[in-house]
This record gives structure tokens, C-alpha cells and sequence, in this order.
């Protein structure tokens, strides 16, 4: 059990700078996500946490005492990879045993430990097997498992369900949820998932190009976008984004303006309704429509060729493509970036 | 596939027979071997050439085993056996400790020394036998089994296979290991070993029929007849001149040569085969 502190990290390869400063608190318990697009220095921020990476500026600390110059085996950690990364020679038993093996635990000792964790991840029955013999779910319990032995301080996942199927994937990530939950471990994990990072983070840090956008929890990372970027990719389908330019005279005439100095506008989805031409914000011309059963998307195209999503609760839209609606916003659920995609902040 | 392989009748027939004509073909010389170590000389020499097993079997072999020419054979099977296992068990060592250290260490100069082991594959023991024995010679390692073994162990070949299967192996693992707290030599023994279990046997076979066939190098560094190899036993047992030779117990010698290296391959194909049904990423 530990709190990590990490203190304007950055990782340099060469003269090229991937990761510019970035710094984060994590509680003790807490379960943060660390999310991105691929490239974006997500893995590589959590690998120097776990040590497999020199750290060039920066201080990382793990219950206290810094670790930028230990060991992997020192931190008091635990990994779960992507692969598995399973020894292919060695049963489940000896895969989840070795760590504790090697820390020199005594045989009974170790026995139990592996067995209570066999049992809180269903794989028992699987213990003598090699890991070949198992699923890819059961393979990464596996993983699981051998982090779990050795109650770590906190625990690390490196996209630990992106080889799974997407069925057992929704499965994996609840159970993963439950087992943080119960053992109370700190924990940091990384994906490019951002259903995976909206449902299990208790505080998500969104990255892109090697700067942390946001931190905060998903309801606060999803309500209140900091970035163009974050509004993106956090968010699906994502965030509409216009012209705040040709938006300007519509959005005076509705009243008092604060959003003068935006160059983007945003608007979710499921924040805008459809109205009469001519009434909206906007007119556009309906592209295609996708039936998803609960609701309806509606694609559509503004007449300066930007595209609008458009989240319908309607399950049974009566609009056509070809068709043309106008649009309003839902208020106060309209975003405001400036140039450099910074939201602009409301001057009421 | 099955289909290619269930053929009619007659041409299961026809493959059958082409098959037992080949195997009888390589096989011929060495029955006509087992026989001539079975008669005496007299039946031997006086044709037509004998083409069933005599009954002089024991005493022949007997002969071969404790009295030789010169060399008791058992002297020089033992003599072949350490030189062979040796050089197998050296080459392996060696090269698995040092793609080891090519593949999962930084050190100055290492893709020199990576191609400075891969250039000897130019340079073969024949290549390089008169400076090696020299040196050999300088040493004092003539009519030594070290002076045998030493200067055929360093293995380009096998230090590249296992460099090979070293790449293979996923960073995740590593990195698990040392996650693990595995240091570099628990990481060799507990993961690197085991998992290289099946070149290992492969390489072993291989090397040791390479050891044990060694001649050129043998002839050049043993001059006492105790240390003789079989392979050159084999050699000097051959009639110079009109010397006259018991062409019986030469043959029993030859068929005693064969054994180890057909043990060995009959041995480690069953591991060889385990092996390879056992153990994937």
C-alpha cells in the first residue's frame, strides 16, 4: 500500500524529448488510468514507473522514498503485460511462485500465497498446467496472479486486455475492477481504450504527445474537457467541433457572449437537438444514419463541410439522408478552445 | 494431405520398394563390414567374398577391443569419447555464455566481437592448423586431452544459433524476469536455459558426430599411441606396403567407431523430438 508521486518526469531518447514533464499525485488505493493514443509516451511513463526505464529528469516516488535509481525488484511492484509474458516452460504454479521463489519465501509459505491467489482468480484447476495449455483470459489471470503474490505496493498493468477478444474484455476489466477494489493496491494502468479508462479509472490522466492534458476523474475528464485534444478522444462518438468564426453572430443574437475569444467551438453529441431550418445554430444536410437500437446517430454535414454528430435518443428517427435540419445546442454545454486548443475559460 | 500420401495399391507398392532399394543400397557396405568381422582372414581373403555372418564374432571383436594394433580399440573409443564430449559440451557452454552475454548486454565493442566471432566461420580448424598448433605445442597441450579438446571448442556456428533463438525470446519476458527480481544469472539459469532445452539437444548431436569424426586435428597433436583417437586408429590399422592386416578385426574396429555416434543420435532424438512437441512460445 503506497501513494507514488511523480514530480516533472521526462524521458529523453537521444536529443529527442518524449515525455515533457509530467506530474501526478497518486493516493494510496487509488486506481489511475493513464490513457492515449498510441506514441503518446503513455507505456514509456509507466515503465520508468516500474523501472524498466531510466528516468532522465524528474522524481518518482513510491510510498515515499524515491526510486528514481532502484531496481525493478526493488520498487516493491508488481507488472501485468500485454503478452502475458508468461515462462512458457514453467507451470502456472511456478510462473506465479517465482517471484517469490527468487525473494527466498520458504516453500509452505509460497505454496499458500499462490494458492490463495489461484482461488480469488478461479484457477485452480489450472495449476499444474503449462501456459500454453490455457485461454488468453485464463493466461492473464495468470498475470494476475503472479502480481498478486507478491502484495506489491502497487500494481502496474501495461494494456493488460488488448489481446483479448472483446467479449472477454468487458469481463476481464470488471474482474480487474473488483480485485483492485478488494486488495485495496495502487494502481496504475495504461490503455488506448477509452471505455476501458472511463469505466475502471477513479482518476484518469490523459496523455498526448508526451504531455499529461488532463487529470482528473472521468466524469470531470468527460464534463469538462481541458483540450481540443482530451474532447476528442475522450468520448464516443466524439466531440463536434466547429468554427467558433461563423457561429459568432449566432451565438451574439442568443445573448451575452463569452465566447469571444474562441477560435473552436465544442459540443457533445448528445448535446445537440435537431430544430427547424433556419432556427438553429447551424443547418446541415443529413449524411447517414446509424440505427443502434437504444439510440440513433445521426452524421451530418454542415454547409462549410464539417461534420456533425448528432446522438438521438429517438430509436426510431424519421429523418432521411439528403435531408436538411437545423441544429441548436444544448445550453451551457457548449466548449470554447482558443487557438492552441486550451479551453477558454468562462469570464462570468 | 492425406490424399497425397493414400496412393492405390501399386504405387504404395512401387514407393515401398524404392524406399527398401535406397536403404539397402547405404546399407550394403556396412553388412558386408559386419560380416568380414565375423569370419576369419583365410575365409575372407579366398573368394568369393563371404555375404553370411561366420562364427568368429567374439574373438573378433574380443581381439579388436583389448589387443588392437598397437592401441587396445577400447583405449582409443575412450580416447574418441572424452575428446568428442568434450568439445560438444565446451562448444555449448561457450557459445550459449556468449550469445548470452551478445544478445542481453551493452558493453564496448559488442557488435565487434559479435563479428569477430562470426568471422571465424571463415577460418576453420584446417584454415588455421599450423599457427594453432604451434601454439598448441607452446602450451605443452601435445598428447593431452586439453591439447584435443581446447582448440576445437570456440563455435561460430552455434554462438550464432543461439544468438538467433536469444532474439526470439519476447523484452516482455525479460522484463517480467527482472520485475520478478531475477538477476542476470538467476534470468540464465531459470529461463534462458530451460527454454533453449531443445537447440541444446540439437546442437548436441551435431557436435558430437563433429568431435567425434575429428581427424586432421588428432593426427597432428597426439603422437603417443595412447592417446590416439579411432577415427585415425581406424587410419593406421590400413595396410602400407606389403605389410599383411587381419581385415576382420579392422572391421570390427570400424563397426565399434560407428556405435556412439549412432547411440547418441538414437538417444537424443527422443529428447530432440520431446523437445520440440513440448516447448513453444
Amino acid at each position: 500500500m503506497a501513494e507514488i508521486a511523480l514530480r516533472d518526469i521526462r524521458k529523453s531518447y537521444g536529443p529527442t524529448e518524449v515525455i515533457h514533464g509530467v506530474s501526478a499525485d497518486i493516493a494510496d488505493g487509488e486506481l489511475i488510468v493513464i490513457v492515449g493514443p498510441s506514441g503518446c509516451g503513455k507505456s514509456t511513463l509507466l515503465r520508468m514507473v516500474a523501472g524498466l526505464e531510466t528516468v532522465t529528469a524528474g522524481s518518482i516516488a513510491i510510498g515515499g522514498r524515491v526510486v528514481n535509481d532502484l531496481e525493478p525488484r526493488e520498487r516493491d511492484i508488481a507488472m501485468v503485460f500485454q503478452n502475458y509474458a508468461l515462462y512458457p516452460h514453467m507451470s502456472v504454479f511456478d510462473n506465479m511462485a517465482y517471484g517469490l521463489k527468487i525473494a527466498g519465501i520458504s516453500k509452505s509459505d509460497i505454496a499458500a500465497k499462490v494458492n490463495d491467489a489461484a482461488r480469488m482468480l478461479e484457477l485452480e484447476p489450472y495449476l499444474a498446467r503449462k501456459p500454453r495449455q490455457l485461454s488468453g483470459g485464463q493466461r492473464q489471470r495468470v498475470a494476475m496472479g503472479r502480481a498478486i503474490v507478491r502484495s506489491p505496493s502497487a500494481f502496474l498493468f501495461d494494456e493488460p486486455l488488448s489481446n483479448l477478444d472483446a467479449k472477454l474484455r468487458v469481463q476481464m476489466r470488471l474482474e480487474i475492477k473488483a480485485l483492485q477494489r478488494k486488495l485495496g493496491v495502487t494502481s496504475l494502468y495504461v490503455t488506448h481504450d477509452q471505455v476501458e479508462a472511463m469505466t475502471l479509472a477513479d482518476r484518469m490522466i490523459v496523455m498526448n504527445e508526451g504531455v499529461a492534458e488532463q487529470i482528473g476523474t472521468p466524469l470531470e475528464v468527460y464534463n469538462n474537457p481541458a483540450t481540443t485534444f482530451v474532447a476528442g478522444f475522450i468520448g464516443s462518438p466524439p466531440m463536434n467541433f466547429l468554427d467558433a468564426e461563423r457561429l459568432r453572430s449566432v451565438l451574439a443574437r442568443q445573448g451575452p457572449n463569452r465566447l469571444d475569444r474562441a477560435v473552436t467551438i465544442g459540443i457533445r453529441p448528445e448535446h445537440v437537438e435537431r430544430t427547424t431550418v433556419g432556427n438553429g445554430l447551424l443547418d446541415a444536410t443529413v449524411a447517414f444514419i446509424e440505427a443502434l437500437g437504444a439510440e440513433t446517430l445521426l452524421h451530418l454535414k454542415t454547409d462549410a463541410g464539417e461534420t456533425v454528430v448528432v446522438r438521438s435518443a429517438n430509436p426510431e428517427e424519421t429523418v432521411r439522408p439528403g435531408e436538411r435540419i437545423g441544429l441548436k445546442a444544448v445550453p451551457d454545454h457548449l466548449f470554447a478552445y482558443d487557438a492552441d486548443g486550451r479551453r477558454v475559460a468562462s469570464e462570468d | 494431405m492425406s490424399g497425397m500420401v493414400e496412393k492405390k495399391g501399386w504405387r504404395r507398392v512401387a514407393l515401398h520398394a524404392g524406399i527398401i532399394t535406397g536403404i539397402a543400397i547405404v546399407c550394403f557396405p556396412i553388412y558386408v563390414a559386419f560380416v568380414a568381422s565375423t569370419v576369419t582372414q583365410g575365409d575372407l581373403v579366398r573368394p568369393p567374398m563371404p555375404l553370411l555372418p561366420g562364427p568368429h564374432l567374439i574373438e573378433n571383436y574380443t581381439r579388436a577391443i583389448f589387443q588392437g594394433y598397437g592401441t587396445p580399440v577400447w583405449r582409443m573409443l575412450w580416447n574418441s569419447l572424452v575428446m568428442a564430449l568434450g568439445i560438444t559440451v565446451g562448444k555449448i557452454a561457450i557459445s550459449i555464455v556468449s550469445a548470452y552475454a551478445i544478445v542481453y548486454f551493452r558493453f564496448p565493442f559488442r557488435m565487434f566481437f559479435f563479428w569477430m566471432i562470426f568471422l571465424t566461420l571463415m577460418l576453420p580448424v584446417e584454415v588455421r592448423i599450423v599457427p594453432t598448433y604451434a601454439v598448441a605445442a607452446d602450451l605443452s597441450l601435445l598428447n593431452s586431452y586439453t591439447g584435443l579438446i581446447l582448440p576445437l571448442i570456440a563455435s561460430a556456428t552455434a554462438t550464432f544459433l543461439f544468438r538467433q533463438l536469444f532474439l526470439t525470446i519476447p523484452d516482455e519476458l525479460v522484463e517480467a524476469a527482472r520485475i520478478d527480481g531475477a538477476g542476470p544469472i538467476r534470468f540464465f539459469r531459470d529461463i534462458l536455459l530451460p527454454m533453449s532445452r531443445t537447440n541444446i539437444a540439437a546442437l548436441f548431436v551435431i557436435l558430437f558426430i563433429y568431435g567425434w569424426n575429428q581427424y586432421l586435428w588428432p593426427l597432428l597433436i597426439t603422437t603417443d599411441a595412447d592417446m590416439n583417437t579411432i577415427v585415425m586408429g581406424i587410419k593406421h590399422m590400413l595396410p602400407t606396403g606389403d605389410q599383411t592386416v587381419e581385415w576382420p578385426v579392422i572391421m570390427a574396429t570400424a563397426l565399434l567407431a560407428m556405435l556412439p555416434p549412432v547411440a547418441v543420435v538414437l538417444f537424443m532424438q527422443r529428447l530432440f523430438v520431446k523437445g520440440l512437441v513440448e516447448s513453444e512460445k
